[in-house]
C-alpha cells in the first residue's frame, strides 16, 4: 500500500492509506481531501442524489444492492413541512465481523478521514444531522484513528453547526459494539444501536423510513460509502471508466488461506478468481494444490477450480452460483479438510445466531453436531441427508434474516463440490486430513454413534 | 430464602465519578438513555474488569432500563464478561483464516501452558482464555486479541512467549 502520498486514479479509495500515520487533516486536504464534500454542498441533496445514482455505485458490503436506489427511499421533505421527522440517521456499518473479510480494516486504521468526508457527503444526500459510526468493538486502533479524524473535522468547521459556511449541520459519533455478528444486518445494528440485543427487526418497515429511534436510516458498508467523495469529486464518467464491466468503480479484494501472499489490493471491479488468487495472492504455498475457494466471506457458496476465470463482479459471480459478497477469497488447500472447514463455519454461525428464530437456532447447532460427527469418523450415510434437508428448512425465506441462509451457502456447496471427502469420512469412519483427531476420538464413537440423527429440539454443539 | 428488593438500594455511592461522566456522556449523544446502555457496561467493565449484579443494578437505576432488559443485552455480546475474568482476557480468533493457518496447534500450546479450557481462568487468576469470531486478521493469521492489542501470525511457540511476557509485566488489561 500507498506509503506516502500519491494519487492513483485507479484505486481512488486506497490511494492515501497509509498504516503507521494516517493522513491528518492538513495531508488529507492537501491530497486533494474534502472536495467531494465540497462539491456536494455545491449542489442540491436532490442533485447529490442523482449523481450517485447514476454512477452505479452498489454496495460493498455484501448485498451489492445499488446505493443510490438505496437512499432514494429515505422521505424528503420541504423545509417547514409539518410531516418532517424531527431528524434522519446515516449508519456507516463498520462491524466487520465477517470471517475471511478485513477490508473495512484498512480504511479504518489507513484513512479515516475518507470515511468522515464520505459521510458527510451521504448524511447532506439525505438530510440527516445526526451519524454514526458504529464499529466493532475489537477494532481499537480504528476507533482511536477515526475519533481524531471526527475531533479534526470538528475544529475545520467539517463537522458541527453550519458546515462550511452553509446551511447544513452536522454531528458525527463513533459508537464501539460489544461484539456480535449480526450487527452487521442493518436493522439488528440498528437495535445495537439503541442499547439493545441485537435482533434484526422486521422489514416492512425497512429503516428507510423507520429505522434507528423510528425515524428515516440509511445503513451503509464503510467501503461503500468511502467511494462517495471520489465520485463527487471526478465525476460518473470517471467512475464508470474504472470498471471494465457493467459494474462501476474499484473493489478491494482480498486473500487469506494458505496462500503465498495473503492480503488486500484494490482493483477495477471484475478481476477474475485466477488473477486475484495467482497474480495477487501469489499462488498456494509450496507443497500444496488448490482445492476451492469461498469467494466472498464466510456465508459465499464454495466455487472449485472450473470457476476459475470467473470474473469477480456481482452478476458473474452470481451466475455461477455463489456471490461476490466482501470480495475477500478464503482459499481452501489439498492439505485442509472440507468437512472441518465447513464445521469451522457453522460452528461460527451457531455461535453468532441471535436466537430469534426457530430455524436457525436450532439449525445451525444441529448442522454442526451432524458435521462434528462425520468430521471425527462417526458419521452414517443418513447424515448427509440430514445436511441436505437443515440446508432446505434453513433457506431463504424459511428464517428471519440472512444468517441462516449464509450459513447453508458454504454446507450445500461443499455437499456438492467435496462430496467424496464426506463420503471418505463416513465409509472409512476417519478423517484422512487429520488423522489425530479420529484416533483421539475412537473411544467415544462406541457411545455416540447409536444417536446418529438427534432432535433438533436439544443441540448443544457450537455453543 | 431472603428477597432483596434492588428498588430501595442506593446505588448512587456505587458508580464512581468517572464511571457516571463516561455514561452519561454516551447518554447525551443518544436520543434515549437506554441507548447507552451497552456503552454503559462497556464502561464499568473497562474499570473493574467484568459486570457483577450490583454493577448491572446500578447502571439499571441510572440508566432508568429495567434490570432484565439490560441484562438481556449484557448477556448477548461477547465482549461483556458477567463472571469474573482475569487479569488478561485472551480472546483467540478461532475463525476460519487462523483455522486454516494452524489455529489448532496454537490453541494447544495455549491450553498447554495456561492449563486451562476456554472459558477458564487460570488459578493465579492472571489469565482467562476466550475464543473471539473473526479478528479481522485473516491475512495475518493465526491471530489473537488481550487488551487492545492485536497478536498476529501466530505460531505455538510465540503465543506461548507473549503470554509468559504477560505474566512477567503482570499487566492489567480488559
Amino acid at each position: 500500500m500507498a506509503e506516502q502520498i500519491s494519487n492513483n486514479p485507479l484505486k481512488p479509495l486506497t490511494q492515501w492509506v497509509n498504516l503507521q500515520q494516517p493522513l491528518s487533516f492538513d495531508d488529507y486536504c492537501q491530497a486533494g481531501g474534502y472536495q467531494g464534500a465540497k462539491v456536494a454542498l455545491q449542489h442540491s441533496p436532490k442533485e447529490v442524489l442523482d449523481i450517485v445514482k447514476n454512477s452505479g455505485l452498489k454496495g460493498r458490503g455484501g448485498a451489492g444492492f445499488p446505493t443510490g436506489m438505496k437512499w432514494s427511499f429515505v422521505p424528503m421533505f420541504e423545509e417547514g413541512d409539518e410531516d418532517a421527522p424531527d431528524n434522519k440517521y446515516l449508519v456507516a456499518n463498520a462491524d466487520e465481523m465477517e470471517p475471511g473479510t478485513f477490508k473495512d480494516r484498512l480504511l479504518l486504521e489507513g484513512v479515516p478521514h475518507q470515511l468522515v468526508e464520505a459521510m458527510i457527503i451521504a448524511a447532506y444526500t439525505i438530510g440527516a444531522n445526526k451519524a454514526y459510526i458504529f464499529l466493532r468493538g475489537e477494532y481499537h486502533l480504528a476507533a482511536k484513528r477515526l475519533q481524531q479524524a471526527i475531533d479534526q473535522a470538528y475544529q475545520n468547521n467539517w463537522l458541527g453547526e453550519k458546515i462550511q459556511g452553509s446551511a447544513y449541520s452536522i454531528d458525527l459519533y463513533v459508537h464501539c459494539s460489544a461484539g456480535r455478528y449480526i450487527c452487521g444486518e442493518e436493522t439488528a445494528l440498528i437495535n445495537a444501536l439503541e442499547g439493545k440485543r441485537a435482533i434484526p427487526r422486521a422489514k416492512p418497515p425497512f429503516p428507510q423510513v423507520s429505522g434507528l429511534f423510528g425515524k428515516p436510516t440509511i445503513v451503509n458498508n464503510v467501503e461503500t460509502l468511502c467511494n462517495l467523495p471520489h465520485i463527487l469529486k471526478n465525476g460518473i464518467e470517471w467512475f464508470q471508466a474504472i470498471a471494465p464491466n457493467s459494474d462501476a468503480g474499484s473493489k478491494i479484494y482480498g486473500a487469506c488461506g494458505r496462500v503465498k501472499n495473503p492480503g488486500l489490493w484494490e482493483l477495477p471491479m471484475g478481476p477474475t478468481l485466477r488473477e486475484v488468487l495467482y497474480d495477487y495472492a501469489g499462488g498456494m504455498q509450496d507443497g500444496l494444490q488448490f482445492r476451492g475457494l469461498l469467494p466472498g466471506g464466510a456465508s459465499t457458496d464454495f466455487l472449485v477450480e472450473e470457476h476459475l476465470d470467473t470474473p469477480m463482479d456481482f452478476d458473474s459471480i452470481a451466475k455461477v452460483g455463489s456471490r461476490l459478497g466482501t470480495g475477500g477469497l478464503i482459499v481452501l488447500d489439498d492439505k485442509n479438510c472440507p468437512v472441518a472447514m465447513v464445521l469451522n463455519l457453522m460452528r461460527f454461525f451457531a455461535q453468532e445466531s441471535c436466537g430469534w428464530c426457530t430455524p436457525c437456532r436450532d439449525g445451525t447447532p444441529w448442522a454442526v453436531e451432524v458435521l462434528t460427527r462425520i468430521e471425527q469418523g462417526r458419521g452414517k450415510i443418513q447424515d448427509l441427508d440430514t445436511l441436505a434437508k437443515l440446508c432446505d428448512f434453513m433457506w431463504i425465506g424459511k428464517t428471519h434474516c440472512a444468517l441462516a441462509p449464509g450459513a447453508v451457502e458454504p454446507l450445500r456447496s461443499a455437499l456438492k463440490y467435496f462430496h467424496d471427502d464426506f463420503l471418505q469420512h463416513i465409509e472409512h469412519g476417519c478423517c484422512h486430513y487429520n488423522p489425530s483427531m479420529t484416533a483421539k476420538r475412537t473411544h467415544v464413537s462406541q457411545t455416540h454413534s447409536s444417536q446418529s440423527i438427534k432432535s433438533p429440539l436439544s443441540p448443544k454443539a457450537g455453543q | 430464602m431472603e428477597t432483596i428488593d434492588i428498588t430501595t438500594i442506593d446505588y448512587q455511592h456505587y458508580l464512581t465519578a468517572t464511571e457516571i461522566a463516561a455514561i452519561e456522556h454516551e447518554a447525551s449523544i443518544m436520543e434515549t438513555r437506554e441507548a447507552a446502555g451497552i456503552e454503559a457496561l462497556k464502561v464499568v467493565q473497562a474499570h473493574r474488569g467484568w459486570i457483577s449484579d450490583e454493577s448491572l443494578f446500578a447502571i439499571s437505576d441510572l440508566l432508568a432500563v429495567p434490570i432484565a432488559q439490560l441484562e438481556g443485552v449484557a448477556t448477548f455480546y461477547n465482549l461483556i464478561y458477567r463472571q469474573p475474568v482475569g487479569q488478561n482476557v485472551i480472546h483467540l480468533c478461532d475463525s476460519i483464516a487462523c483455522h486454516l493457518t494452524g489455529l489448532d496447534s496454537v490453541l494447544a500450546a495455549i491450553k498447554q501452558y495456561l492449563n486451562i479450557d476456554y472459558g477458564q481462568t487460570t488459578v493465579d487468576g492472571k489469565f482467562t482464555l476466550l475464543s473471539n469470531a473473526c479478528l479481522g486478521s485473516c491475512d495475518k493469521a493465526p491471530a489473537m486479541m488481550i487488551g487492545t492489542e492485536h497478536y498476529q501470525h501466530l505460531s505455538p511457540e510465540s503465543a506461548v512467549d507473549i503470554l509468559q511476557q504477560l505474566a512477567v509485566k503482570g499487566e492489567v488489561n480488559g
